[in-house]
């Protein structure tokens, strides 16, 4: 950041429920199905049909107003008028004075505190794909539109405007989408389009002075992506005012291609949306017997997660900066059940975290679809030396690949045999007769050079024999 | 107790505007004194003593009505392709769309 300016950041995280059907209508909520596949009357918009609520959609949303500490509330649904094909109604149905969950917060993994405004409900838009030459709308000849996502539920976060750094951006979006996939309300794929974040960027000179004139990023797909807009907006924003130019509020798009945003339209021809209450469905007024039923089906939210598995590193003296790492990939690819469950067989609390975020992590998927009792098998043979680390993480791949298994069999078929201690120790003897000077230097308290030879051991075994077996012969040998 | 501004021709215009409606000049006039006297109407309502009635959210007493999450079956594409005017790709076909989604 520019010395002497402050950036000030507010985020919008729409966010697709993972129900079996859409918000108002049966349909089902499929990603990838043929287009117009997933329609009735209802999400086409045809006269007479009516809307009616759908009770999962709801308990989803309470709860991540729930996981989100919001005050869960009485609430109504709107009418938002705009012609646009991606709704074939002409309004979309969303809550806009009343909604359902107010006044929450999120805490990022380094204590910060982001208010949360509002989690409103609403309905999603079809897809519209631009034919021409570009892809984008300027210099489209037509649109082509898609109603399968149109009606499908969505929450819509709303951040109060806290952050003040791309980086903490990054960590709210990382922790929300944590704490929607634990909550189950999502499947958290940025990729998919299952969560969409718009980015509300100002900039000021004080920390204490009033907030500037803000734009609207949109269009920001990864984390990744949010980052770089907001750097370079706030950039942007800070030169116009250096050369004496006003920031205009405006709605701007971000193009990842060309690492910059542009604008889309200007406050002036802002959309009147004429909102009024809409007369086909009734207040949602939840109780505090169904607030309690729906925050008692949720599971544990990211931070405690993380914090059982600190909590199982205290035995060895306590989590390092690096393991504080492989705790939060773990957490946020969900696979610290893994690690609890191979601790709770006898695994030392380091491998199992180690080989989870760094080895189950490549494949997440198949990681969280695999029986726990094979994965603690495996780093049983692992931490009783009978598969060295090499050979563990090649039956992990096996597993993988064949959705399962017996891990000793697949070392088997792959001719892992552990190495008897006799030919270990053959090995280990090659290696330090070969190179006088390294051992000499080893002998003389030089911990390091143990890293040298268990190299050339591995090296002469092709990662066949235990690192830790070899330490042991290498300090044995030494005296 | 003031009522809000009286209703003029520009609003007509504008909120025309917002519908997609193309109004004459002599419509706009029809259409601002018929939309003024159903406002005018409305803001009888105003000038009532309305304290501590509570404000109704629908004609009906009711909430919470829910559908189960259970699919129901969609309709049939061709047919409802067959429906627009024009189509490419089993997609809608429309016209160039001016602007990004609102
Ligand atoms: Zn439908």
């Amino acid at each position: 950041m520019t010395s002497g300016w402050q950036m000030v950041i507010g985020l919008e995280v729409h966010c697709e429920l993972k129900t079996a059907t859409k918000l108002f209508c049966g349909c089902p909520n499929v990603f990838g199905d043929e287009p117009n596949t997933n329609v009735c009357p209802n999400c086409l918009g045809l006269p007479g049909s009516l809307p009616v609520l759908n009770q999962q959609a709801v308990e989803l949303a309470m709860a991540i107003g729930t996981a989100l500490h919001c005050e869960i509330k009485p609430s109504t649904f709107h009418r938002k008028n705009y012609f646009y094909p991606d709704q074939a109604k002409d309004y979309q149905i969303s809550q806009y004075d009343e909604p359902l969950n107010v006044n929450g917060h999120l805490d990022l993994p380094d204590g910060f505190r982001v208010g949360i405004e509002r989690a409103h409900m609403e309905e999603d838009t079809g897809k519209t794909s631009h034919a021409g030459a570009s892809g984008r709308i300027h210099g489209a000849d037509y649109s082509l539109v898609d109603y399968n996502r149109s009606g499908v539920p969505l929450v819509e976060i709303v951040s109060d405007p806290d952050m003040r750094t791309a980086d903490q951006a990054r960590a709210y979006v990382t922790e929300l989408r944590a704490i929607l996939v634990a909550s189950g309300a999502s499947d958290g794929k940025m990729e998919e389009g299952s969560m969409r974040v718009d980015a509300n960027v100002s900039v000021r000179t004080a920390a204490d002075a009033p907030f500037g004139t803000r734009c609207e990023i949109k269009n920001l797909n990864s984390v990744r992506s949010l980052g770089r807009a907001i750097e370079y907006e706030a950039q942007r924003q800070i030169a116009l005012i250096e050369s004496g130019e006003a920031v205009v509020q405006q709605t701007r798009h971000w193009d990842e291609g060309a690492g910059r945003t542009e604008a889309l339209r200007s406050k002036e021809d802002a959309y009147d949306y004429r909102y009024f209450l809409e007369p086909d469905l009734v207040p949602l007024v939840p109780d505090a017997e169904w607030i309690r039923a729906v925050g008692d089906t949720l599971g544990m939210m990211p931070a405690e997660r993380r914090a059982r598995l600190v909590g199982l590193l205290e035995e060895s003296g306590g989590a390092t900066d690096a393991q504080r790492d492989q705790i939060t990939t773990v957490v946020d690819l969900g696979l610290d059940d893994l690690v609890v469950e191979a601790v709770a067989g006898g695994v030392g609390s380091g491998l199992a975290l180690a080989r989870t975020a760094n080895e189950a992590a490549t494949d997440a998927d198949a990681a969280r679809a695999l029986d726990p009792k094979s994965y603690l098998e495996l780093l049983m043979l692992e931490a009783g030396g009978l598969l060295s680390a090499t050979q563990a993480k090649a039956v992990l791949a096996e597993l993988f690949v064949r959705g399962g298994g017996d891990p000793a069999a697949i070392a088997r078929d792959k001719g892992f045999e552990a190495m008897s201690e006799d030919s270990l120790a053959a090995t280990v003897a090659v290696a330090v007769d070969g190179h006088p000077d390294e051992w000499g230097r080893y002998c003389a308290g030089d911990d390091k050079l143990a890293g040298f030879f268990t190299g050339l051991v591995m090296k002469a075994t092709k990662g066949q024999a235990n690192g830790k077996a070899v330490a042991a012969e290498l300090a044995r040998l030494r005296g | 107790m003031a009522g809000p501004a009286r209703l003029t021709r520009e609003d007509v215009a504008h909120v025309a505007d917002l519908a997609r409606l193309h109004l004459s000049e002599g419509e706009l006039d029809l259409f601002t004194g018929q939309l003024a006297s159903v406002l005018d109407h409305a803001a009888d309502v105003a000038s009532l003593d309305l304290a501590g009635v509570e404000p109704t959210a629908h004609a009906m007493a009711v909430t919470n009505v829910l559908r189960l999450d259970e699919p129901a079956p969609c309709l049939d594409r061709g047919e409802v392709l067959g429906q627009a005017p024009s189509v490419e790709d089993h997609r809608f076909r429309v016209p160039r769309i001016l602007g990004e989604a609102p």
